[in-house]
Order: structure tokens, then C-alpha cells, then sequence
């Protein structure tokens, strides 16, 4: 199901104009905080009404100010997972899951209701109240509950944001899941590149309120361009979960002759995973390193360099069929004599590509 | 402490006169404090000064202001009377009536309290999960607001047991009619040897004046435990 949007909209002196298109699956609107993804995302939900804008979803009209259309955001049926979770207070968390069944039409199947409360691992805080619950199972909570009001589309601002990272461990994998079982099409707001390159298929980067690049996440992710900013530079790696280290709680993943070393993630042997890794992490060396306490140290031949910038450059490393990124001071480039053609090792700390 | 039958028909009549005034006052209370703490509109402070009125001016006047509108030959009280039957002037509705007034701004405020503490947020969730505005305010925003509701009516009741200026001006002091509990006790230290009832109904109105703060603490400490947003 395909997603249209069409915003132009003004608070005070920040304006939003964007325009985006999405296929399905999971759309990450990514961008660093205070750039207007929030403000785009209700603006979808209908819980901010632009000056001017037009949401159509898999064909059928929701909003258009052009034509004086505007669907109330009850009548939707867009769920949304808040970055606090907004569970209500009153109810315990079995009448927060049902709230919005009723309202959906869909009655009291106990057997969706189940399901969902399986997935998501919350069985037993069904008679709890939301205030007795911990960050990471409020959040599970507020997932079943958006997705038990049976939406057409899903939307998500920074789910994980407030949590820490033992948490966003925690929920990580039922989001994937999610993505991979429910088929509805997902907009995930994240700040976090780590998040989005595991979860979206595409990738909208907004800034001030303006959509400045968009496409595929690879594709989004791999180029070292200005679209990104400098800071999360670094580069996409597709591969499968090979297996799972449970002894030293590590995962293996193949990525074409590359074995990744990664901190453990829920996902079964063959499962295609995605890994981000950002160019500062990656360190260089020109002879294989011995005794050394990084479990990813990865052969290949220097592509290209980036132009100095501060500093610092980019090299572009080509290991077993991955190209990966790394960020080293014009001091290193100089020392190691690094140039196009010149056979190096990049190494990678296991601990950098965690969640 | 035994009470004499005119005492017991003072005790019985106030009750009934703050029950009555509580109960009818909520629906306007509950919508006066709605369009206070949500809506925008033309003349907001101005209503806002019309429903506190009766905190600040001397309750003669409000009584007698209900005396020259609600009275027989006012304008409002003569509509009424012709029109539904609903006469206030010397009859215990009428002491309702003051009652209702007098304590209507310690209600509305109550309400308009717990009404500005609820998170807008959770209805703005209640709306994505389905929930139209008139299911919002049922399902939540009202469950939310309850025990300032409750709090504000209990406070209106123990305004309502405690009027006297208001009352005295508008109804007169009938007994058996208007004379509550605290016209009872101004008329029995206006004669010789009444003391000893004075007293009596004395102690009856601090208690139930003290039970109704307590309780009205009670709810408030429960409004706000229940506020703390999940």
C-alpha cells in the first residue's frame, strides 16, 4: 500500500515543506531533532492540520486542503506509537490493549489479541496498571495497543527513544518482527541511524522541515554525501545471520567473504540483517594486527580518500565484497603512506555495532 | 444530646437544600468548567469573573440581586413561576437556589483544576486509536477528572450547609421551610435560653463541615495520584 504526502505548514517562524512518497514496508523519516518530523508525523495522523497538504493512502483521498478534505483523526485508522508511551492512567494495561478494538469494528477477537500480546511478550502484565511498568514493557504495551485498533498504517515517533539501550535491545526485534508479519506499511521517526539502517526499507532524510534526500536505505545510507551529516557518515552492510555465539552472547554475521562479530541479536540463522557502520569506528592498519582485543579485523584494498576536511578524511575500504568507510586524520593518511590500490586491515570494534 | 424536632427539621432541611443544589448545579458547573479550561471565546475572562462573583461580594447582595431577579415579580423568577410552576421565594428552592450559587464558583473551580491537569496528550491517543470526541470525554477525559468532580462537589455541599447571608436576604428565615441549620442557629442566640441549642447544632455543623474537608482532601490526594501520566 503506497503513501502520498504533501505538507506545507508554519509555526511561528519554522515553516515545513515536504513532499514524500513511500511504497510500504517501513519508511524512516530521519533527522536530527528539532527538524520537523514529529510535526510531518501528525500532520499525517491528522492530529495537526496544515495551512496546505494532501495524505492519500493506497488510492483513497485522506486529506487535501485544495479540495476541503480532511478525514478527523478518529476516522483514520492510522494506529501511532508515541515516544512516551501515553498509555492511559485509569485502565489497566488488558483495557488499554482493547481500547481501540471496539472503536475498530473488529469486536473482541481473542485470537488477534492473543497473537499480538504473544509477539510482544506481554502476557503477563495484562493486570497491571501502566504506572507500575517499567519504560521498555510501557512501550510494548502502547505497540499492542496501536496495532490491536487493526490500522491501515503505522505510524511511530522515536519509539525507543526514551529508553536505554538494554531496552531498545529488548524491543528492537519485535519491531522487526512486526515489519516482517503484520504488513502494514510503517513510518518510523528515529535520530538513530543504527535503528533506522535495521528497520526501514527506504529512508526520507528531513531537514528544516524539508525532505533533502530520499530513496532506497542503502542506497540513502552508502553514499558519503552531504545528505548525511558529517558525524554519522559511515557505511551500509547487508548480510545474514550466520550464528549465534550464546557462550560470549555474540551473533556471526556473513556479509560476502566478511564474518561480522556483532553483540547478540534475536533473529534465526539466515535471518538478513542490516549493519551500520559509522566511519569513526573504524580504525585502520597496514600490517595485521596480533593480540588485539577487536574481534573484526577485515582485509581489503583502499579504494579511494576523501579530500581532507578539519582534519580528517575518508577512506574507502573494499573488504571481501562490502566497501566500508573509515575515518582517519591526514596525520594517519601521511604516516601510513595510505593510497588508492594499497592493501590495508579495518578493524572494528564488536562493541560499536551494538543497538 | 438529645435534639428537639424543630432542631432535627433544620438538620434534615439543610441536608436536603445541599443536595439538591449540589446535584443541580453539576451539569452547568461541569460545562461552565469545560469552557473555561479548554475553549477560546470572546468574553472568557468576563464569565470567568461572572462565576467567581459570588466568592467576593457580600452575600446579601448576591441574595438580594437573586431576590430582584428570582422574586415573584423579577423577571426570571416571574417566567418561571408562570411557565414551569417553579416558585423560589420563600420556599426551600429558593434556599437551594442561594445555595447553588453560592457555592458554584468553589465547584466550577475544582473542576476547572483537574480538568487543566489532564494530559491532552492521552486524548489526542484516544483519537489515533479510534475515539471520537464525545467517546474521548466519556473514556477519558471524564474518568481523569472524576475526583476533582467529586471534590468540587463536596465542597458545594458544605457551602450549601454553611450559607446563611445569601439565604436569609433571598428566602427569608421560615422554619420548617428556609430556616437551615445556620439560620436555626442565628435564631436560637437571638433568644433567651437557646444557647444550649445553639450548641448542639453547632457541633453537628463542624463535624459535618470537617467531614466533607476531609473528605474533599481525600479525593484531591486521589486525583492526583491518578494524574501521575503513565
Amino acid at each position: 500500500m503506497s503513501l502520498e504526502v504533501e505538507a506545507r505548514h508554519r509555526i511561528g517562524s519554522f515553516t515545513i515543506d515536504a513532499a514524500f512518497q513511500s511504497g510500504g514496508g517501513v519508511t524512516a523519516l530521519f533527522g536530527r531533532s528539532g527538524s520537523g518530523k514529529t510535526s510531518l508525523v501528525n500532520i499525517i495522523a491528522g492530529l495537526l492540520r496544515p495551512d496546505r497538504g494532501r495524505i492519500v493512502l493506497g488510492g483513497e483521498l485522506i486529506a487535501d486542503s485544495e479540495r476541503k478534505v480532511f478525514t478527523p483523526v478518529h476516522r483514520r485508522r492510522f494506529g501511532y506509537v508515541f515516544q512516551e508511551s501515553r498509555l492511559f492512567p485509569h485502565l489497566s494495561v488488558r483495557k488499554n490493549l482493547a481500547y481501540g478494538r471496539w472503536f475498530a469494528g473488529v469486536g473482541r477477537s481473542s485470537a488477534e489479541f492473543a497473537r499480538v500480546v504473544e509477539m510482544l511478550g506481554i502476557g503477563h502484565l495484562l493486570d497491571r496498571r501502566p504506572s507500575t511498568l517499567s519504560g521498555g514493557e510501557r512501550q510494548r504495551v502502547a505497540l499492542g495497543r496501536a496495532l490491536l485498533a487493526a490500522p491501515r498504517l503505522l505510524l511511530m515517533d522515536e519509539p525507543l527513544a526514551a529508553l536505554d539501550e538494554a531496552r531498545k535491545a529488548e524491543i528492537l526485534p519485535y519491531l522487526e518482527r512486526l515489519r516482517d508479519e503484520a504488513g502494514i506499511p510503517i513510518v518510523y521517526v528515529s535520530h538513530n541511524l543504527a535503528e533506522v539502517t535495521r528497520l526501514a526499507q527506504h529512508v526520507i532524510m528531513v531537514e528544516n522541515g524539508r525532505v533533502k534526500a530520499s530513496g532506497a536505505t542503502a542506497a540513502i545510507l552508502s553514499q558519503s554525501t552531504a545528505s548525511l551529516p558529517r558525524r554519522e557518515a559511515g557505511a551500509l552492510i547487508e548480510g545474514l545471520v550466520e550464528l549465534h555465539d550464546d557462550a560470549h552472547h555474540l551473533t556471526l554475521v556473513r556479509a560476502g567473504e566478511c564474518l561480522f562479530h556483532i553483540p547478540h541479536v534475536f533473529a534465526p540463522t539466515g535471518h538478513a540483517l542490516r549493519l551500520y557502520i559509522a566511519a569513526r569506528d573504524v580504525m585502520l592498519a597496514t600490517t595485521r594486527p596480533q593480540e588485539i582485543s577487536a574481534l573484526n579485523v577485515l582485509s581489503g584494498t583502499i579504494i579511494d580518500l576523501s579530500p581532507a576536511h578539519e582534519g580528517s578524511v575518508d577512506v574507502r575500504v573494499a573488504c571481501g565484497g562490502n566497501i566500508i568507510l573509515a575515518r582517519i586524520t591526514t596525520l594517519s593518511r601521511e604516516a601510513l603512506r595510505l593510497e588508492p590500490g594499497r592493501p590495508v586491515h579495518a578493524i572494528v570494534k564488536t562493541v560499536a555495532l551494538g543497538y | 444530646m438529645a435534639l428537639s424536632d424543630a432542631e432535627w427539621t433544620a438538620i434534615r432541611l439543610s441536608l436536603r437544600v445541599a443536595a439538591v443544589a449540589m446535584f443541580f448545579s453539576l451539569p452547568l458547573a461541569l460545562a461552565v468548567a469545560m469552557a473555561l479550561a479548554r475553549g477560546r471565546f470572546w468574553g472568557k475572562s468576563l464569565l470567568n469573573g461572572l462565576v467567581h462573583m459570588p466568592l467576593i461580594l457580600p452575600p446579601v447582595v448576591t441574595g438580594f440581586l437573586l431576590l430582584l431577579l428570582f422574586g415573584r415579580r423579577g423577571p426570571i423568577g416571574a417566567f418561571l413561576a408562570e411557565y414551569l410552576g417553579l416558585v423560589f421565594s420563600f420556599r426551600w428552592t429558593g434556599a437551594a437556589l442561594a445555595a447553588a450559587v453560592m457555592g458554584f464558583p468553589l465547584m466550577v473551580r475544582s473542576i476547572r483544576l483537574s480538568i487543566e491537569a489532564v494530559d491532552r496528550k492521552l486524548e489526542s491517543a484516544a483519537a489515533t486509536l479510534g475515539a471520537g470526541p464525545a467517546w474521548i470525554f466519556l473514556t477519558v477525559t471524564l474518568p481523569l477528572i472524576l475526583p476533582g468532580i467529586l471534590a468540587g462537589m463536596v465542597l458545594s455541599f458544605a457551602k450549601s450547609m454553611g450559607e446563611f447571608g445569601a439565604t436569609i436576604t433571598f428566602v427569608s428565615n421560615i422554619p420548617g421551610e428556609t430556616q437551615t441549620l445556620s439560620l436555626a442557629i442565628y435564631s436560637l442566640t437571638q433568644v433567651p435560653g437557646g444557647d444550649a441549642g445553639a450548641m448542639r447544632l453547632t457541633v453537628i455543623s463542624i463535624t459535618v463541615s470537617m467531614a466533607a474537608l476531609m473528605f474533599s482532601e481525600f479525593l484531591a490526594a486521589a486525583a492526583t495520584k491518578r494524574m501521575v501520566a503513565a
